[in-house]
């Protein structure tokens, strides 16, 4: 299994992900310049200001040259895990439905939150944003729950940004590109208090098709 | 000759704006009463050379047309 890291200018989580990666294989980081993925069996999108996040958290990093290698990537089937600001860059980029918006309370969270998964499980992982507050129109919604696009949410109460239907992370029609806000890639070691973020790769590395 | 224009960008509709919200809310104190459904946007200016092409800028880079709406005017030059 070899894991592509894609690496923006103001990209910072880059290396925690190369790391979780490399627990299930090799992984290499792909600069953001880079028109051709490597021969990749998987990418993560990571977290982090790419481009300072100016316009809008994601808007610029989707026009880069590795960006369009991605879209290719997951046209073709090819499984992408974006985190954070990845996950903003992938919603940007219309791989993944919705946007994120600005936390409702204004506030950057950094904190422990606990996931339920499609299947209901519970994992621990941390959450660092400021705009992470998941949004897409109502009938939008309805059908992403219906098709079981919705791949995470935040367990009841503990909601950090105001996201729609309490919704942590999705998946595209396909099932090959997943998004989340929470970071799996920063649970991976008992250490850090959890290791409930390796079951996010490993779920990502079971979509390579 | 460049075209100079103005592309306003704004929350849909509907859309919680807690920037907007955060502004209101701060405004009672500095004895501004009767003010209210505050929305907090961006304005971006440039100039054009083909401005025909200024919508279809807006729709993929300067707005994200899921949650917000541009308008884009144009500045008479000076």
């Amino acid at each position: 299994m070899l894991w592509g890291v894609l690496q923006f200018p103001g990209s910072c989580d880059e290396r925690d992900a190369l790391h979780a990666c490399g627990l299930s294989g090799e992984a290499r980081l792909i600069w953001h310049e880079e028109r051709e993925l490597g021969g990749v069996d998987a990418v993560v999108v990571p977290g982090g200001f790419s481009y300072g996040d100016y316009l809008r958290a994601g808007a610029i990093a989707r026009f880069s040259p590795a960006m369009e290698a991605v879209a290719e990537f997951a046209a073709a089937g090819g499984p992408v895990l974006g985190i954070c600001n990845g996950f903003q860059v992938l919603c940007e980029a219309d791989l993944l439905p919705g946007a994120l918006l600005l936390n409702e309370d204004l506030r950057f969270v950094c904190r422990q939150v606990d996931l339920l998964d499609a299947e209901g499980e519970r994992l621990s992982i941390p959450a660092k944003h400021g705009e992470g507050r998941y949004w897409a129109p109502e009938e939008m919604l309805d059908q992403l729950e219906a098709n079981g696009q919705v791949a995470f949410r935040y367990a009841p109460g503990q909601n950090p940004n105001g996201s729609a239907r309490d919704i942590a992370g999705v998946r595209n029609e396909a099932g090959n590109v997943l998004g989340l806000m929470p970071h799996p890639e920063h649970a991976v070691d008992a250490m850090t208090g959890s290791t409930d973020g390796l079951k996010v790769f490993e779920a990502v590395a079971g979509a390579r098709a | 000759m460049a075209t100079k224009a103005r592309v306003l960008i704004r929350p849909k509709e509907g859309i919680l704006d807690p920037q907007g919200k955060a502004v209101e809310r701060a405004l009672p104190a500095l004895g501004f009463e009767g003010i209210g459904h505050v929305r907090v946007g961006r304005m971006v200016e440039l100039e054009a050379e083909d401005p025909e092409r200024l919508a279809e800028l807006c729709e993929k880079l300067l707005a994200n047309p899921l949650i917000e709406d541009f308008e884009i005017e144009s500045i008479d030059g000076s």
